[in-house]
């Protein structure tokens, strides 16, 4: 048997978190932008049945890019939180603050138990409130940290780019489509500064949207809806509000939006 | 790793370990005592008093499907409960209405719209209208111990599948075996008056609005005819809760919705005691 050779807890961390991002920048960036009406959540994302976006609870919602299998058992593993913290209290006793601690505790203690991989993930928990500042946006990198944002969040290999962008032009209550239309702009621009088209179908959209009359407020935006909403410049008028309103009652009228 | 979800450490294994999309079987490996069906009762004499719900009742129409029920709960001889609710939205196409033991009954509507919501989360996608009907039955059975010994629950439930596009009844017995029911059914107490009356008033084509009448009228039988089951309150104000589900999805209708029709219902039955008359032949 040879001995190991000793490797310090320095070198140990940098390479565990190299490996980790480097598994990350292999997926696609997503965006998290807080609109007027609540949280916007847009990704590029060819498949339509395996989600990066999706709902936790009545008021919170769930980003994230990476390794798929893992987020998704993270995904299911707060889903299962909430859901048994809602029961055994009530339903107003689960939040994303609780949701972000657990995840960033998890998280945080995978990367550094060496017998496990870390995982290649970095998720986004947000949770809408009765108005814009009350709204809660955690990142949570793939060491366990987390990060209290406000606007607007990049989470993915190219992050810190589109971060910079979105920074620059993001505005407190911005609609809907303004909101959307920035989020696809800067998923647009490339490493190396320029741009390409991302057409509707390979973007996935969802909203935790304050206005829905039911307590769930998690909604995917899709197919017509989504075509509207990126076709309406800044400015809406009253009539494609109107239109915008009547999509999304057909939208409900035909159940679920999966 | 301490199975604790109270605390903010890490998710215990049970949490990250891939398994069944259902509430249910989670909290069975995860903490069972938290089941309904798995509280330990002492040995006691005779029946448990505890308030009871009483007359449900749910109609058809050609669009989707009308589920209504009375307002009274009672203990004994005593009326326990004047404005209890007894219809609950089970998720977006279905509903759930009680008869019997009022505390276990809105757990276990609890503990059924959680696991409807659970899947849906965990799946992306909503269980068929079959598929909730027998998850219902199976947590009925799971109850058949308290059931034994007086505590029984017996719902109605009622949805739109919207693969065939209708509405749809299922009732079910206190051991939890399901039936689908064609047009109406009701239960609890006060069903046998309902059931006759929704019997004779009962046609295939009924509209939304005459289907939300017939329950009423249906109630107002029970209520008639069953001192379990409380009426229309005028004076307090205290209407039946109807709820209508078709393809747009679950409604309540509100209080003055269902105060008009209870009222009308009422003026019609001052003048005409035992209600609208069916035609001999």
């Amino acid at each position: 048997m040879s001995t190991p050779f000793y490797v310090s807890p320095q070198q140990q961390m940098a390479d565990r978190a190299e490996y980790a991002r480097k598994g990350i920048a292999r997926g696609r960036s997503l965006v998290v932008l807080q609109y007027a009406d609540g949280i916007v959540f847009v990704g590029e994302n060819p498949s339509r049945a395996l989600h990066k976006f999706s709902e936790i609870y009545d008021r919170i919602g769930f980003a994230a890019a990476g390794k798929y299998n893992e987020y998704e058992n993270l995904r299911i593993g707060g889903v299962r939180y909430a859901d048994l913290r809602g029961y055994t209290y009530d339903r107003g006793d689960v939040t994303a603050r609780g949701l972000a601690n657990v995840y960033a505790q998890t998280l945080g203690t995978i990367f550094s138990s060496v017998g496990e991989k870390p995982y290649e993930v970095e998720l986004v928990v947000a949770e809408v409130g009765e108005t814009t500042e009350q709204d809660q946006i955690y990142r949570l990198p793939h060491d366990g940290s987390i990060v209290d944002e406000h606007g607007a969040v990049a989470v993915g290999g190219n992050a810190e780019q589109i971060s910079s962008y979105l920074d620059q032009r993001h505005r407190d209550g911005m609609t809907l489509a303004e909101a959307l239309k920035l989020a696809v702009q800067s998923l647009s621009r490339d490493t190396n500064g320029s741009e390409r088209e991302i057409p509707a179908e390979r973007l996935e959209v969802a909203v935790l949207d304050r206005t829905r009359p039911q307590k769930r407020k998690f909604k995917r935006i899709s197919g017509r809806q989504l075509g509207r909403l990126l076709e309406a410049d800044g400015a809406t008028t009253a009539s494609e509000a109107e239109a915008d309103a009547n999509a999304e009652a057909e939208a409900e009228a035909s159940g679920n939006d999966e | 790793m301490e199975a604790n979800t109270r605390s903010t450490g890490r998710l215990p294994a049970a949490f990250l370990t891939p398994g069944s999309a259902s509430f249910m079987d989670f909290l069975s490996d995860h903490q069972p005592e938290l089941l309904p069906g798995n509280k330990k009762l002492p040995p006691v004499q005779g029946a448990i008093e505890a308030p009871h719900g009483t007359t449900i009742v749910a109609v058809t129409f050609p669009g989707g499907v009308v589920l209504a029920g009375d307002r009274r709960a009672t203990m004994g001889n005593v009326i326990a409960q004047r404005d209890i609710e007894k219809v609950f939205p089970a998720d977006e196409y279905s509903a759930v209405g009680i008869a019997g033991t009022a505390g276990l009954a809105v757990e276990m509507v609890k503990l059924f719209q959680l696991e409807l919501e659970h899947f849906e989360k965990v799946e992306g996608a909503q269980l068929s209208l079959e598929g909730k009907a027998n998850r219902l039955s199976t947590m009925i059975r799971s109850n058949l111990g308290m059931a034994m010994q007086g505590l029984a629950v017996v719902p109605l439930f009622a949805g739109y599948d919207v693969d065939r596009e209708k509405g749809r009844i299922f009732s079910y017995d206190v051991t939890g075996g399901r039936s689908e029911e064609q047009g109406y059914a009701a239960t609890g107490s006060g069903s046998i008056f309902a059931r006759g009356a929704m019997k004779k008033l009962f046609r295939e084509d009924l509209s939304e609005a005459e289907a939300t009448t017939l329950v009423v009228q249906a109630l107002y039988d029970a209520a008639d005819d069953d001192s379990a089951t409380g009426g229309p309150d005028v004076a307090r104000r205290i209407y039946p809760i109807v709820t209508v589900i078709t393809e747009d999805g679950f409604r309540r209708l509100s209080e003055t919705e269902s105060s008009e029709i209870a009222r009308s219902v009422l003026e019609r039955r001052l003048e005409q005691p035992d209600g609208p008359r069916a035609a001999l032949l």
